[in-house]
C-alpha cells in the first residue's frame, strides 16, 4: 500500500517571532524554517510502515513556496521515496491545503495519509480532519500508536483524561501527536541519497483549484504582556504573600 | 442569528467546557441551542437545559454516539446545519477532532481557538504559541469556530429553562469503531477546569520523582500538569502537557516547579491569574512571567512548601 504523508515548512521551534510594526503578519524574513515537528513524526511513521513492509512506498507532500523543496529534501532524507511538491506563493489556509492535498490523493490512491496534528505557525489544528471530510474517509487524530492490519488500522489517540482506541476502515486518515515516535536523527549518507530522489512540481491549477485566503487577517498583534512579579527569599514568605496579598490560598 | 453549540458530556453530564462555549456563544446577541449528541444522553441534555442563556436542546440519542466518533457527530451536526449562523465547538480533543469535519463539508474556512469574539462575523485567536494574536474576518455563510475555554467564564450551569427537543439520528458512518478508552481515574479536578494547577518539569528529574508534586497537589486540591519536556522524558503522561500543543489552562493559580518556561510551555498557562515559579536557575524564562519566584532546589522547597500549607 502507498502511503502519502504531508509537510509543511514552517518557522523554526526555537525562533520567536516578532509582530510587524503595521500589524499586517509576523516577520519571518531572515528566520531560521525548519519541517514541522509533528509533520516529522508523520514522515518518520510512514518510513517505519515501509521498513516493516507494510506500506510499499512513502510519498512525500507539501504545499507553498518554492523553497518547501527543502522541506521535502528532509522528508527524503528521513525515508519518503518521492516528493510532490504543490507549489504557489498564495497565503495557504488549511481548507485550501486539504483541497490541494484531496487532489493529490485522488491522482496517487495511498490508502493512509498521514499527517502532523497542528502546524506550530498558525496553529490551526484542522488540515488532516478537513482532507478526511472531503475524501469521506474515516479519520485518527492525536495519535500515540498506529497499527496496520487486514485493511483496518487500529489507532490510539491522545485524548483528554487518556487514551482512547479506535479502529478505521482503510484508507484513512491518520494525524500525529507527540509521543507516535521519535524521528530518526537524519544522516549524511541519506541526506545525499535524498538528493537523487525524484521531486515532482505541480500547480494549484493544474487541479483547477483557487487557493486562495478565505478567511482575512485584519490585522496581527503582540499579545498583552504579563509583567515580572517579584522574587521572594524562601517558603514562609512565598506562602504569606499567596495567603495575604494574591489570596489564593 | 443562531448559535448551535456543541455539548461535550460523557452521557451523565455536560463538561464544564460545554459551559464555557455557551458562554462564548451568548456574546454573539443571538439564539443559543445546544446540540447533545450521545446514547443514553437524556441526563446531559436536562443538564444542558438549565444552563443561563440556552433558548433549546436538540437532543440525539443513538448508540452510534455513544463514544463521540467525529464522522458520526460531524455528520449529525451537518444534517442541522442548514438553520444556523455560527457553529461553536469547545477546542478541546473532542472539539478539535470533530469541528473541521463540518467545515470541510459546508466549505468553511474554520476559526481554531478563538480567545475573543468582536462581532458577528470577527474573531480573535493566537498563532505562533500565543507570540501573535490575529484578527480574522470570516465571510463564510455558516462560520464554524472552536472555542478557547479558558478564554470566557463559564456560563451558569443553573437558572435556565430550556425544552429539550429530540431529533432523528443520522445512520453510522460505518467508517470507524470505537475499541476502548484507558482514561485515568483521579479524585484530582479535571486539568483545564482545576482552580490550581501544580505542574512540573525536566527539573523533577525522573518519574519518581515527579510524584513529590502529589503531596501538594493533595493539599490544594490542585492538578497536576507537566512540561513538554517531562512528558517527553517519560515523567508524566502526554494528556498532563500544558502548552501549545497541549493544554491550555488558566487556573487561579498556577505553581510552576523545575520548569524553564520555553514559549510553548508559556502559551499555555500564561493567562493564569497567580504564577508562582521554583526553580534553581535565577535566569530561567518562567521568572519572566511569574507573579512569585523562587530561586532554590525544588527537592528543598517542594516538602517545605507542602508542610507549610
Amino acid at each position: 500500500m502507498k502511503v502519502i504523508t504531508a509537510v509543511k515548512r514552517v518557522v523554526d521551534y526555537n525562533v520567536k517571532v516578532r509582530v510587524k510594526a503595521d500589524e499586517s503578519g509576523v516577520d519571518i524574513g531572515n528566520v531560521k524554517m525548519s519541517m514541522n515537528p509533528f509533520d516529522e513524526i508523520a514522515v518518520e511513521a510512514a518510513t517505519r510502515l515501509k521498513e516493516v513492509g507494510k506500506a510499499t512506498e512513502v510519498i512525500a507532500v507539501s504545499c507553498g513556496l518554492t523553497q518547501s523543496q527543502e522541506t521535502l529534501r528532509t522528508a527524503l532524507a528521513i525515508g519518503a521515496d518521492r516528493g510532490v511538491l504543490v507549489e504557489t506563493d498564495a497565503e495557504l489556509q488549511p481548507l485550501a491545503v486539504a483541497k490541494l492535498l484531496k487532489a493529490v490523493v485522488e491522482k496517487e490512491q495511498p490508502q493512509l495519509v498521514i499527517l502532523g496534528k497542528q502546524a506550530i505557525d498558525d496553529d490551526a489544528g484542522q488540515t488532516g480532519q478537513l482532507l478526511a471530510a472531503l475524501l469521506d474517509w474515516p479519520q485518527a487524530t492525536f495519535a500515540s500508536n498506529v497499527e496496520i492490519n487486514d485493511g483496518t488500522a487500529t489507532v490510539t489517540r491522545e485524548v483528554d483524561g487518556g487514551l482512547e482506541v479506535i479502529s478505521l476502515r482503510l484508507p484513512a486518515i491518520v494525524t500525529t501527536d507527540l509521543r507516535l515516535n521519535e524521528p530518526r536523527y537524519v544522516t549524511l549518507p541519506s541526506i545525499m541519497k535524498a538528493k537523487k530522489k525524484p521531486i515532482e512540481v505541480v500547480k494549484p491549477s493544474d487541479f483547477g483549484i483557487d487557493p486562495s485566503p478565505r478567511l482575512k487577517t485584519l490585522k496581527v498583534v503582540e499579545p498583552p504582556v504579563r509583567k515580572a512579579g517579584v522574587m521572594v527569599p524562601d517558603v514562609a514568605t512565598l506562602v504569606e504573600k499567596l495567603k495575604t496579598e494574591a489570596k489564593v490560598i | 442569528m443562531t448559535t448551535l453549540v456543541i455539548a461535550e458530556h460523557n452521557n451523565a453530564q455536560i463538561k464544564s467546557s460545554t459551559l464555557h462555549t455557551i458562554a462564548a456563544a451568548k456574546q454573539l446577541a443571538s439564539g443559543v441551542h445546544v446540540l447533545v449528541a450521545g446514547s443514553g444522553a437524556q441526563p446531559a441534555a436536562e443538564a444542558a437545559s438549565k444552563v443561563e442563556g440556552v433558548d433549546k436542546v436538540i437532543l440525539v440519542d443513538a448508540p452510534q454516539f455513544a463514544d463521540g466518533l467525529a464522522e458520526n457527530v460531524a455528520a449529525q451536526v451537518l444534517a442541522l446545519a442548514s438553520s444556523y449562523s455560527h457553529i461553536f465547538f469547545p477546542a478541546t480533543a473532542a472539539g478539535k477532532n470533530t469541528a473541521p469535519r463540518v467545515a470541510a463539508k459546508l466549505d468553511a474556512s474554520q476559526i481554531s481557538d478563538v480567545i475573543a469574539i468582536e462581532s458577528d462575523d470577527t474573531f480573535q485567536r493566537p498563532v505562533y504559541a500565543g507570540n501573535a494574536i490575529a484578527t480574522v474576518q470570516s465571510s463564510d455563510a455558516v462560520k464554524v469556530v472552536t472555542i478557547r475555554t479558558t478564554a470566557f467564564d463559564a456560563a451558569r450551569a443553573e437558572g435556565g429553562s430550556a425544552a429539550i427537543e429530540t431529533a432523528p439520528a443520522v445512520a453510522d458512518s460505518g467508517l470507524s469503531t470505537f475499541i476502548r478508552r484507558e482514561v485515568a481515574t483521579s479524585d484530582r479536578p479535571e486539568l483545564t477546569a482545576a482552580r490550581v494547577v501544580v505542574s512540573g518539569g525536566r527539573g523533577l528529574g525522573s518519574k519518581e520523582n515527579f510524584a513529590l508534586l502529589d503531596p501538594l497537589a493533595e493539599k490544594l486540591g490542585a492538578a497536576v500538569g507537566a512540561s513538554r519536556a517531562a512528558v517527553d522524558s517519560g515523567y508524566a503522561p502526554n494528556d498532563w502537557q500544558v502548552g501549545q500543543t497541549g493544554k491550555i489552562v488558566a487556573p487561579e493559580l498556577y505553581i510552576a516547579v523545575g520548569i524553564s518556561g520555553a514559549i510553548q510551555h508559556l502559551a499555555g498557562m500564561k493567562d493564569s491569574k497567580v504564577i508562582v515559579a521554583v526553580n534553581k536557575d535565577a535566569d530561567a524564562p518562567i521568572f519572566g512571567v511569574a507573579d512569585y519566584g523562587l530561586v532554590g532546589d525544588l527537592f528543598e522547597v517542594l516538602p517545605a512548601l507542602t508542610q507549610s500549607l
